[in-house]
């Protein structure tokens, strides 16, 4: 172990980090830098502005707009996800009650979770596409609906009051099937005992869910919470495919004004690194404060 | 410092921990331009050279694949390679135009011929001002390739060199002349017994007939509602003359709200107020709207000439798309109703740190020679700035009908260019501010006052550079 020790770590350990320095650490650190420029794009020519473009981020009231809706995705695609996703787990592994002594899953489970598991496997591409057509306003699967029991829906994706939160159901839709495998994965691993014992005291399914399931699943909850936020605060794909931002900014999020700013329609890529790393830091703090506020004793299952 | 220096030394001292800063300059802003290795092909100038093309330079083209797909380009460079048959052409297209060339541009190695189009165009405001786009000048004094006895700019279409110019430099070559205006179905049309209106009141009557036969009488790209801006500010023009557009494209202060806009935006408020738009056609995209179109269910669409190669594949036979003036207000009008917008679309350019700019700028006298011109019109069925190219080459029926339009028209063709200027203002804000406006939100008033503060607010942005035109 004393000759061949540092050459070995060298090897399996030098090439990655040296990756992750290039391809991850360098362009963090380059945003950084350019967003104290106002670099636009396309000459090497950049000139230090200091912290203009940061200032000009707090007058911009279509940067404020769009980290509105950012809010409201972060206050509601984790709790909609979560909430769903434990229910149908719940309801896939233990929810199966009458007929058969035990803790049972609804029947054709094994359907449902194959069901619930597509969204996940498309490409969210697809997902926006797909969600295009169902949402279309005349010849689109909920106007249809809508119209052969006689009523005439709205535009959907182009009514403002309706854009934001069709893009919001869409994105809770196609992260549910995930967390439902995710947290049906968890539940497997709590003992049966445990709902044996509770099913004997004759607790309901809502009581079983919140005193037993959630408190040991606690540490999924979290993760999942986690990544929801940090999914809540980008959007990006998902809302430049299905409105990029409209009707007139109402389904704008912070990623679509970033992209907007470097490749649609200026250059300002000084201007978009500044939204970029106000970006870094709210997801950052986000994760940061989720991971705070989640932290409970863990409880060991054996 | 130069990105290859920095990546030389640290190659060679095998640095692995590369101090950050280090890396920031060797990356993304710090890109050398054309120094170091970066050798510039310049050939000697004669009677059979005028732009001077080094003989065995390659040559990089680069293509946006949309409507017009590549294979019209591909016969052009085959004709390049025909006058040159040492240069090495190299081709690639690609519907990410930004993204793909962003980092060549920074770097000083960009190719020499780009296609500037599509929804990942760059924003030419920021490449002019950054000065990244050859001057073109040259090209324009160079003899034609196959019209013996003119120059290049003795052939082409009038306001083609106009609309790719930036404070009189002419940097960006426009090649297919575009036509604006109302789009309708004559079998539609002659099988119901309608006849297209020249004045608005006669329009809105035969709106309010159509939509009491069953069909709508309008529809519009409601996620892209800057289509609507167009017949609308066409109005306006014809109503108040070009000035309006010249106000409009220098950013004057209350351009937006004009008499002429205002009297525009008040005659178009009638298609929302009284329901004469297809139910949910806010919710459509350019394509849903065209192919509900196509389908009958809407008699007009507001489009450019690329509409008929772009519904080619849903277009149903005998359909005869034809295209139409928008109509008149009335008697006041200061241009007649023949007039429409006509303009050079569809932009190529030549970087200003190509390899071969002289090569770059050959292209483009190939693409505007009349041969190269024909082909382009047989192949994807669309105009181009070269005048005349249409001789002998059989049009369909919606192009004809283009051909038609601009002979009517004539000198009284207009146009505007704030959106080539300035593209965040018609993408972004005037984009938005028509969505508002034909889905019946806000009122004419409010529209006004809404492109007025967009426009405000890049008249105001000092990043941007300001373009002004005189006619």
């Amino acid at each position: 172990m004393k000759h061949g020790k540092y050459p070995l770590i060298l090897t399996f350990l030098v090439p990655p980090l040296l990756l992750y320095v290039v391809f991850v650490v360098s362009p963090y650190l380059q945003a950084f830098q350019i967003s104290t420029t106002d670099w636009m794009g396309y000459s090497a020519q950049a000139d230090p502005v200091g912290l203009a473009n940061f200032k000009a981020l707090w007058h911009d009231d279509y940067v404020w707009n769009a980290l509105r809706n950012n809010v409201v995705l972060l206050a509601l695609v984790p709790v909609l996800t979560i909430a769903l996703g434990l229910f149908f787990a719940t309801m896939l592994s233990m929810g199966g009650r009458r007929g058969r002594a035990g803790v049972t899953g609804v029947r054709g489970g094994a359907f449902y979770r194959t069901v619930y598991f597509f969204p996940q496997v498309l490409s969210v591409v697809i997902i926006a596409a797909l969600w295009k057509e169902v949402l279309h306003p005349t010849s689109g699967l909920f106007n249809g609906t809508l119209r052969a029991v006689g009523l005439s829906g709205p535009s959907w994706l182009g009514d403002p009051r309706f854009a934001f939160w069709c893009v919001l159901a869409v994105m809770v839709w196609a992260n549910v099937g995930f967390y439902v495998v995710l947290f049906g994965a968890a539940m497997s691993a709590i003992p049966r005992e445990i709902y044996e014992a509770v099913l004997l005291d004759g607790a309901s399914r809502w009581t079983t869910l919140r005193r037993i399931t959630i408190p040991l699943l606690w540490d999924t909850v979290q993760v999942a919470w986690i990544y929801l936020a940090i999914a809540a605060l980008d959007g990006f794909i998902l809302v430049q495919l299905m409105t990029n931002g409209g009707p007139n900014f109402s389904s704008d999020v912070i990623g679509v004004r970033m992209y907007d700013t470097a490749f649609g329609s200026e250059t300002k890529f000084g201007y978009a690194s500044a939204i970029g790393v106000v970006m870094f830091f709210l997801t950052l703090s986000v994760a940061v404060l989720a991971l705070r506020a989640g932290r409970r004793e863990r409880i060991e299952l054996s | 410092m130069d990105r290859r220096d920095i990546l030389r030394r640290g190659a060679a001292a095998g640095l692995l921990a590369t101090p950050a800063a280090g890396l920031l300059a060797g990356c993304a802003t710090g890109g050398g331009g054309d120094s170091g290795d970066g050798k510039v092909y310049k050939g000697t100038k004669s009677a059979q050279n005028p732009l001077g093309v080094a003989e065995d330079a390659p040559l990089e083209v680069v293509i946006f694949s949309g409507g017009f797909g590549e294979e019209y380009a591909k016969a052009h460079e085959a004709m390049y390679t025909a006058h040159h048959p040492k240069a090495k052409i190299k081709h690639s297209a690609t519907q990410e135009i930004s993204k793909t060339l962003q980092p060549r541009f920074v770097d000083g190695t960009p190719p020499d011929v780009v296609n500037n189009s599509g929804a990942g165009q760059i924003d030419f405001n920021g490449l002019v001002s950054q000065n990244a786009l050859a001057d073109l000048g040259e090209l324009l004094a160079a003899p034609s390739l196959d019209v013996p006895g003119k120059t290049v700019r003795d052939t082409l279409l009038p306001g083609a060199v106009e609309v790719g110019s930036y404070d009189d430099r002419f940097l960006v070559m426009n090649y297919t002349y575009t036509v604006y205006g109302i789009w309708h179905s004559t079998k539609l049309f002659a099988d119901r017994g309608w006849e297209y209106a020249k004045t608005w009141d006669e329009h809105i009557a035969l709106c309010k007939k159509i939509k009491a036969a069953g069909v709508a009488p309008w529809t519009y790209a409601g996620k892209h509602p800057r289509y609507m801006s167009w017949p609308l500010i066409s109005t306006a023009i014809k109503f108040g003359g070009t000035s309006v557009a010249v106000a409009i494209d220098n950013l004057e202060p209350n351009a937006w709200r004009s008499d002429a806009m205002r009297t525009a935006a008040d005659a178009w408020h009638q298609i929302v107020k009284d329901k004469l738009i297809l139910d949910g056609s806010p919710g459509l995209d350019h394509v849903q709207s065209q192919t509900a179109w196509c389908q009958g269910k809407a008699a007009f669409i507001s489009c450019g000439s690329w509409l008929e190669n772009e519904q080619k594949a849903v277009t149903p036979a005998g359909f005869n798309m034809t295209v139409a003036p928008t109509p008149s207000l009335g008697a006041g009008d200061k241009l007649p109703f023949e007039a429409v917008r006509g303009t050079a679309g569809e932009p190529f350019m030549v970087p200003a740190k190509a390899r071969n700019v002289a090569g770059g700028l050959e292209f483009f006298r190939t693409m505007l020679s009349k041969q190269g011109a024909q082909d382009f019109t047989r192949k994807v069925a669309s105009l181009t700035v070269v005048a005349g190219a249409t001789e002998g080459v059989e049009l369909p029926y919606g192009l004809s009908t283009v051909v038609k339009a601009l002979d009517a028209s004539g000198d009284n063709g207009f146009n505007w260019v704030y959106n080539n200027y300035y593209r965040k203002l018609e993408r972004n804000l005037v984009d938005a501010a028509c969505g508002e406006f034909f889905s019946g939100r806000i009122g004419p008033a409010e529209f006004l006052d809404q492109c007025q503060k967009g426009a405000d607010s890049i008249a105001q942005d000092s990043s941007v550079k300001k373009y002004k035109r005189s006619a």
